[in-house]
């Protein structure tokens, strides 16, 4: 074993990825990385290796095989049964110095985001956060490029040697996008945005032959300074309509059939992870509570998706929802107003429409 | 006992993000704010000093006009403020800030009983890295995204969030906290709290004051020595005019499904 | 001459605007629809310290400026006229006289619990038959023992139904006319004192308007506000204050009507333009924005002249006519700007319009504006 020296970028090799379990199971980000890492791996010529902390959790290493994982690292403890940051930075730092790893993939979970920060600063090395997109080739960088920002390419230079990973990431709510590298040091960290990389086909051939290996590690209890006393699973958290990143606005054109309307707005709301709202119209005929109310009288949203169903889209209306990120209108009218500030519209009856549209929406959060 | 509040002065980004033609944020047009998140830390300092009496002490990097965004915060009822800044700072990524500030709070200095306050993350960059950084290069224990916290002796009980839950985790003091906007609701500031801020101690900590402090490397602060470089950055795609889907049908369905989960935005 | 605001004023703007945009607007439309004194505001106004704003902080004060109290009348003035009104009436026209005319017992013992909010303040000067003409008053006070009874009524006072402390005007010396007036601090408590109807208004119908009645209402001598038989100076004097502090209220209303129907006439599209793009539309807001700017100019103007104890009672009566004329003029131009939906209750600038009436008419009517001015300038 040589000396660790995060400047000797020579001497790094490997894509890592941490693996998080919680009560004992993977986390659907880890196959997504594992995913990722494999196509990391490959234009790097290197091995994939995934890190998995806990306690008695071999059993389910081998199936990030199945996505690619050559080999993964287990390290297996009553005091890693639960993530804290001190046992799960000390043992990963170890490993670290030990098999110097060239790449080092982390999802930005809550956990994630806790724990990357802490071994970036102890490893001396930088880490980019929350990214959505990585590269090593440049010419699949320059591909990126030309497909999602409004450069111009013809007036870029490109090293076509460059090996540092490339790593994209939104920033001011994803107005600018940012591209960062990590020369200088190793290994080149990213903690990397929950469902946004792909997750391969898996494959049981690829489970069978992935290395399972069992590195040593010291950990004391002592090493320990929090303490976890208790973990709760909640069934689902109260998200407020302003701070919600979905919304599911109905309107007037849900009077035909009120209740259904509403229900296929709540199932709709609950395919994609929101809440409802409504247009004055609902709020005042009774229809949703006050505290549903979008726009000018009502709340100010601006989530990733706001669904219009059945809202003609008066200006008071428009007022508190346009600067969402990405609106869907549903109307019958196609010369109904919200057409004018949707990003997408279907002209049709919502009562039809609606049920369609979350079976399209399950159907493709399921195919990722 | 001490309660060290870290802040940042960030563009307001709740409305309309301004970006310069190079891809750049136009931050001229934008008005400055203090971060939402590390509003939540300060007044769970407040808040805490309210029933310890501890002394809240804010500490922030940035320019010079930062000053103006810690005097809102004396107004709110801090007791005194520190504001790093110096131009050998500037461009520092998150290695390099966490190293500045973890040398800032060091030289004000932190006892036994003492605690550090961070928000999450800022708005401008999103990355939540700082605090965490913070209480590595300062050899102290952490909890992130906390909603609620106790004082119990000379522990904090804390509330941690995950996405499907919490946890609830026991910390000796000193330690450094992120803080998450369900932990409160943050006060105004107050007429007596705007009368007195101006009176109220306010140190500026440039390189000079700092370069000597052990958690300081030279090579590694501001934008030369930062870890991380920007490659490049850029503005994605404008937004359409809006798109009208053929059809009302399934398929209409499937291909708008289709198009935002290319998106990344289900 | 600086017309620039110090970074204490700014900051004072900053956090009335956020507490305004937060915490009072939201309640505007309701507490106007359903006329509900908004009590849950004015506790957490106390809390921040705006119940005492420009008063020392021995007597519980926030040991700010006059223009710092005027500036909160504004910003709270731009998003709901009633609750500027409250802070108006408490400061000016409750605490002021007693903190300008009190004897230190008197002061220690009421403006401590004015200033923290723990009580709100009113006064009452107006009856059915003194209304411009003041001096017509018909309630008495005579001393018997240590106490002074008072007999007779009050209206429109506002605060009435919520306020704990009232500054009361009563005849001590009829023979006298105006100069056998005398003021009086009345707790709400005190034997023989009552609220009586409550009116129903036009505007800032969340306001508390009534009646008081006083029937031979038990008042400690102690209580005598100021000189016996020197309360018409007080009640002229007190009138001069409160008319910043309403001149303020206007200031806000007119500024609060334009902000409404720049942002209004932006989104607004009608013959395929925005309405902001038609020169008349272009040419009212800057007419609109003007009036309100020379308001503003003036309200400051006579709010640090008090602040310095220099002689304010004219510019104080034209802040008070000009920002009030200004105020009715730009919101009716706002709802006529908005149309039809200015008309409906959907957009606040109908109730700003129906607000900004007032402020022409109480403390002082613009015709008793222009008579106080007329005459500081001798014309007789």
């Amino acid at each position: 074993m040589s000396e660790f020296k995060n400047t000797d970028v020579e001497q790094f090799h490997g894509v890592w990825v941490f693996c998080e379990q919680r009560g004992g199971a993977l986390m659907p980000t880890d196959l997504e990385l594992i995913s990722e890492g494999r196509k990391l791996a490959d234009e790097l010529s290197c091995e994939l290796c995934g890190v998995l902390l806990g306690d008695k959790v071999e059993g389910i290493a081998k199936e990030l095989g199945g996505y690619g994982a050559d080999k993964v690292l287990v390290c297996e403890s009553p005091l890693l049964k639960d993530y804290t940051t001190d046992a799960y930075a000390k043992v990963i730092c170890d490993l670290v110095e030990e098999k110097k790893p060239e790449v080092f993939l982390i999802g930005a979970t809550n956990i994630g985001r806790d724990l990357g920060p802490r071994l970036a600063a102890r490893l001396h090395t930088g880490l980019t956060a929350d990214c959505t997109h990585l590269d090593v080739d440049v010419n699949k960088y320059i591909q990126f490029l030309s497909e999602s920002s409004t450069l111009d390419l013809s007036k870029q230079k490109f090293n076509m040697e460059d090996r540092n990973l490339k790593m994209t990431r939104p920033a001011f709510g994803g107005h600018l996008m940012a591209t960062i590298i990590c020369p200088r040091f190793r290994p080149c960290m990213s903690t990397v945005r929950p469902g946004v990389m792909k997750k391969a086909e898996f494959d049981q051939k690829k489970a069978d032959a992935c290395v399972i290996e069992k590195p040593a590690f010291s950990l004391k209890p002592e090493d320990i300074k929090t303490e976890v006393l208790e973990i709760v699973k909640a069934a689902k958290q109260l998200v407020d309509l302003t701070g919600a990143d979905y919304v599911v606005s109905v309107g007037r054109g849900i009077s035909k059939d009120v209740k259904r309307g509403i229900e296929l707005a709540e199932e709709l709301a609950a395919v994609l992870g929101g809440v409802v709202g409504g247009s004055r119209a609902v709020i005042d005929a009774g229809w949703l509570s006050a505290d549903h109310q979008v726009g000018q009288t009502g709340k100010t949203v601006h989530p990733k998706i706001y669904v219009a169903l059945g809202i003609s889209g008066a200006i008071q209306h428009k007022a508190g929802m346009q600067d969402s990120e990405c609106i869907i209108a549903v109307n019958k009218s196609d010369t109904a107003p919200i057409f004018e500030v949707a990003d997408y519209g279907i002209c049709g009856d919502l009562f039809k429409v609606t049920p369609l549209l979350i079976e399209a929406i399950k159907a493709a959060k399921a195919a990722k | 006992m001490k309660i060290i509040v870290c802040v940042k002065q960030v563009p307001d980004t709740s409305g309309k993000v301004a970006v310069n033609p190079d891809g750049t944020l136009n931050r001229a047009s934008m008005a400055a704010i203090i971060n939402p998140d590390d509003k939540n830390a300060v007044e769970a300092a407040l808040t805490l000093k309210e029933e310890t009496g501890a002394e809240v002490v804010i500490v922030s990097m940035g320019p010079p006009p930062a000053e103006g965004m810690l005097r809102e915060i004396l107004a709110m009822g801090a007791d005194r403020a520190v504001l790093v800044s110096g131009r050998e700072f500037g461009g520092s990524d998150t290695f390099a800030t966490s190293q500045i500030i973890a040398a800032a709070i060091n030289t004000i200095g932190v006892d036994k009983e003492d605690i550090i306050l961070c928000g999450r993350q800022a708005i401008d960059g999103d990355t939540a890295q700082v605090g965490p950084q913070i209480a590595e290069k300062l050899g102290l224990p952490q909890v992130s995204y906390v909603a609620e916290i106790k004082k119990e002796g000379d522990s904090l009980i804390c509330k941690r969030m995950l996405e499907d839950g919490y946890m609830t985790i026991k910390v000796k003091t000193p330690c450094l906290l992120t803080c998450i906007k369900e932990l409160n609701t943050p006060r105004y500031m107050s007429v007596p709290g705007i009368v007195d801020c101006y009176s109220k101690p306010l140190e500026i900590f440039d390189f000079n004051k700092l370069k000597d402090d052990p958690l300081i490397e030279l090579d590694t602060i501001g934008l030369k020595g930062s870890p991380t470089n920007i490659f490049k950055s850029f503005t994605p795609p404008q937004k359409g005019a809006g798109m009208m889907l053929e059809g009302a049908d399934k398929e209409t369905c499937q291909k708008l499904a289709g198009i935002l989960a290319g998106k990344h935005i289900i | 001459m600086d017309f620039t605001l110090s970074n204490e004023h700014k900051l004072f703007r900053k956090m009335y605007r956020e507490f305004a945009e937060n915490e009072v607007k939201p309640l505007a439309e309701e507490i106007d629809e359903t006329e509900r004194f908004p009590e849950e505001t004015v506790k957490k106004m106390a809390k921040l310290g705006m119940m005492g704003i420009y008063f020392p902080k021995q007597y519980g004060g926030a040991g700010a400026d006059a223009l710092a109290y005027v500036m909160a009348v504004e910003e709270l003035g731009k998003v709901c006229g009633t609750t500027a009104v409250i802070l108006s009436a408490h400061t000016s026209l409750c605490c002021a006289p007693i903190f300008e005319n009190g004897t230190e017992e008197q002061k220690m013992k009421y403006l401590p619990d004015l200033c923290s909010g723990k009580k709100l303040g009113a006064f009452g000067l107006t009856e059915p038959n003194a209304g411009t003409d003041a001096s017509g008053q018909q309630t008495t006070a005579v001393l018997e023992g240590d106490n002074y009874i008072l007999n007779g009524s009050k209206i429109f006072i506002t605060n009435a139904g919520y306020a704990d402390v009232f500054v009361i005007f009563a005849m001590t010396d009829k023979k006298l006319g105006n100069k056998g007036i005398s003021a009086f601090i009345v707790e709400r408590g005190f034997k023989g004192f009552s609220v009586g109807k409550h009116e129903k208004k036009m505007g800032i119908r969340g306001s508390s308007t009534a009646e008081l009645v006083m029937e031979d209402c038990v008042v400690p001598k102690e209580n005598l506000l100021g000189e016996l038989n020197g309360g018409f100076k007080i009640a002229m004097k007190t009138l001069d204050g409160g008319r910043i502090g309403i001149a303020a209220q206007a200031l806000g209303i007119g500024e609060g009507a334009v902000e409404e129907a720049i942002k209004y006439t932006k989104e607004r599209v009608q013959f395929g333009k925005r309405l902001s793009q038609f020169q008349n539309t272009q040419f009212q807001l800057a007419d609109m924005h003007t009036r309100m700017q020379a308001a503003q100019f003036l309200v400051y103007n006579a709010a640090m002249k008090k602040q310095n104890h220099e002689p304010y009672s004219m510019d104080a009566a034209m802040a008070k006519l000009f920002a009030a004329e200004a105020a009715s003029d730009v919101t009716r131009r706002a709802v006529q700007l908005f149309g039809g939906y200015g008309y409906t209750r959907e957009y606040p600038v109908e109730r700003m319009m129906r607000d900004a009436k007032i402020t022409e008419i109480y403390e002082g009517t613009s015709e008793v504006q222009r008579m106080v001015i007329a005459s500081a300038l001798g014309v007789k």
